[in-house]
């Protein structure tokens, strides 16, 4: 029981924090790389001002998996490597925290794009 | 010698004759509704080539050699060839040719160069610094993606506004000679802007250019969209079609029924999922050169008005903020030689 | 033809047809929703494995990230996205998406210059500016001492 109410927080939670980017997509002239970069910018924002920790805790990856929780991560991992190496953490937490995305993402990517070939849409 | 009428408008004392002409395309091009009107159809729309670009080169260069083997024409029977293509510096046209050995005049017109190939062509041999004379242009749906939005395996959603990008081209064989149909006039464009920015609504951006050089040719020759069997515009397709209808009635031409567009018959909007049509030099090249000229030399159609619509801008410029410029070419085509609507 | 481009602009957008959005906003929340619960699923599957919550989910990322790749190189994933629109555009796996496109897609120019140059080129600004918004909140809270 406890593991369907978990999946459906995630559900629940992620699916709004996505559908509200339709929202930028139907009715702004945004461009999807823009809206990323929205929504990272603004899980630095809000994950920095306190509030983004406590969807994280109530929806799990229903707020880690948008990119709102991007960008907490970024501010997560600075705000705990400045308690450990202090000023240098303000550069060394952000990209640290999240560097098995994307070194996932770049390692990954070398090796589709080495097998794949390019298709058409249809 | 050609003259000019009116303002805008050049009328060939002798019409030039479209002695023949090709269609290619790919898949879904031949599920369309004009898809049996292809010369040839490559289910791969690679064309048995490594990369997209060479896979239009190879188009363009199938479109000629097909159309020059109707016309029993040897490549060296051609004095020149005009073409151009949306690649960069219009290479699809120059590496598809390089192997023919015609004299290559390169233009840029987007999606209105078919339209600006005849015109070009028929100037030339008009004036009789060309004997023979081939017009061809393509546009590739891969090519076009990546060159002026998003890597095709991105995952986005094509707003209703959005066309697709044929993935086809066309050429047609011109002389001076007796094989209908005629070219007997053409108007030339001028840049058009009203301010469009959205790179996914074309076919309003180019509505306006559309709009003003037809009203410009029925000024000039004084005649009226009823007196064509059809007035066929590029690839505007459902929203531009609209628009331009609306604009020109607002100058007092009424095009409701007479008008049609190359991006609403290449393929089935809704079974396709091609949203408002489709659009690409490959287009109205291979709508006009399969479908719209062999019926006319059938004797089914008799006076067409071509116009082939273009958006004449790039990604850098659009991203620096600029709206989206235009141009619209008319030609005026008729199955009989003598006694067309224009003289 | 006498329109001003204020005047052109209303009339464009009398004939435009606008993107249908209670059925693209309950689409995004279905895919988005269910893309987001499969983290769920797999984050829960790593921690009774033993797995603290801290690694399981750095580890269910790697695993979205994969997972939308592999998809990608099938060209599956834009197939999903026609429906999902920002559902498949918001989570992780939209961004693996943005990575892997142009990776692959730009192949054809070169290892080099076309597969890793281009790799970037929609996924960048996600980094560029979420590393510096995460450094001006580092030097916010580090001058006033509110870490």
């Amino acid at each position: 029981m406890t593991i369907l109410i978990a999946l459906l927080k995630a559900f629940l939670v992620g699916g709004l924090i996505c559908a509200i980017g339709q929202i930028f997509i139907d009715y702004t002239k945004l461009t999807p790389a823009r809206i990323l970069t929205g929504y990272v910018v603004a899980g630095v924002i809000l994950g920095g001002g306190g509030l983004y920790p406590k969807i994280v805790e109530f929806a799990g990856a229903g707020a880690t998996v948008p990119l709102l929780g991007f960008g907490n991560t970024l501010a997560k991992g600075v705000r705990e490597a400045i308690q450990e190496e202090g000023l240098l953490g303000v550069l060394t937490g952000g990209l640290g925290a999240t560097a098995a995305g994307i070194a996932a993402a770049v390692f990954f990517s070398l090796i589709i794009a080495l097998i794949f070939k390019p298709k058409s849409k249809s | 010698m050609a003259k000019r009428k009116g303002t805008y408008t050049v009328v060939f004392d002798e019409p030039i004759s479209v002695r023949a002409s090709a269609a290619v395309g790919s898949k879904k091009e031949s599920e369309g509704p004009i898809g049996h009107a292809f010369d040839v159809i490559n289910e791969d729309d690679y064309f048995g080539e490594k990369t997209w670009e060479k896979a239009e080169s190879r188009m363009q260069q199938t479109a000629i050699q097909t159309a020059l083997d109707k016309a029993k024409y040897q490549p060296s029977d051609i004095n020149c060839v005009f073409a151009g293509d949306l690649m960069n510096q219009c290479v699809g046209s120059t590496y598809g040719l390089r192997s023919f050995g015609i004299p290559f005049v390169g233009l840029f017109g987007a999606c209105s160069t078919m339209a600006e190939s005849l015109m070009a062509a028929s100037v030339f041999l008009d004036s009789g610094a060309a004997g023979r004379a081939v017009a061809c242009t393509s546009s590739h749906f891969c090519t076009a993606e990546r060159q002026f939005r998003l890597p095709l395996e991105y995952g986005g959603q094509r707003t209703p506004t959005a066309q697709w990008t044929a993935t086809a081209a066309g050429a047609a064989v011109l002389e001076k000679g007796d094989t209908p149909p005629f070219i007997h006039a053409a108007t030339i464009g001028t840049i058009e802007d009203l301010g469009i920015t959205d790179p996914n609504n074309m076919g309003a951006a180019m509505a306006p250019a559309a709009a003003a050089t037809i009203k410009r040719f029925f000024d000039d020759t004084g005649t009226k969209p009823n007196d064509y069997d059809l007035v066929i515009t590029g690839d505007l397709g459902k929203v531009g079609g609209t628009i331009l209808r609306d604009l020109l009635r607002r100058d007092g031409y009424d095009l409701e029924h007479c008008q049609t567009d190359c991006g609403l018959m290449l393929y089935d909007l809704e079974k396709q999922d091609v949203h408002a049509g489709a659009s690409g030099c490959g287009c109205s090249a291979s709508v006009m050169c399969g479908h719209i000229l062999p019926l006319m030399h059938a004797g089914q159609l008799h006076d067409i008005l071509f116009i082939a619509t273009g958006a004449l801008m790039n990604t850098t410029v659009v991203q620096q903020g600029e709206s989206i410029a235009s141009i619209a070419h008319l030609v005026y085509l008729s199955s009989k030689k003598k006694g067309g609507l224009v003289s | 033809m006498n329109m001003t481009p204020e005047e052109y602009n209303e009339l464009t957008k009398q004939s435009s047809p606008r993107s249908p959005f209670i059925k693209d906003f309950l689409m995004a929340f279905a895919i988005g929703g269910l893309i987001c619960a499969l983290g769920q699923a797999i984050m829960m599957a790593y921690q009774s494995a033993g797995m603290t919550e801290e690694v399981s989910g750095s580890v269910t990322s790697v695993t979205l990230v994969f997972l939308s790749i592999l998809l990608t190189g099938f060209n599956v994933y834009p197939k999903i996205a026609k429906f999902g629109g920002a559902g498949t555009l918001v989570p992780i796996t939209g961004f693996a998406n943005a990575v892997a496109s142009p990776a692959l897609e730009f192949k054809s120019e070169g290892l080099v210059l076309g597969l890793a140059a281009k790799m970037f080129v929609i996924a960048g600004p996600v980094i560029v500016y979420g590393t510096c918004a995460s450094i001006v909140y580092g030097l916010i809270i580090y001058l006033f001492g509110l870490y």
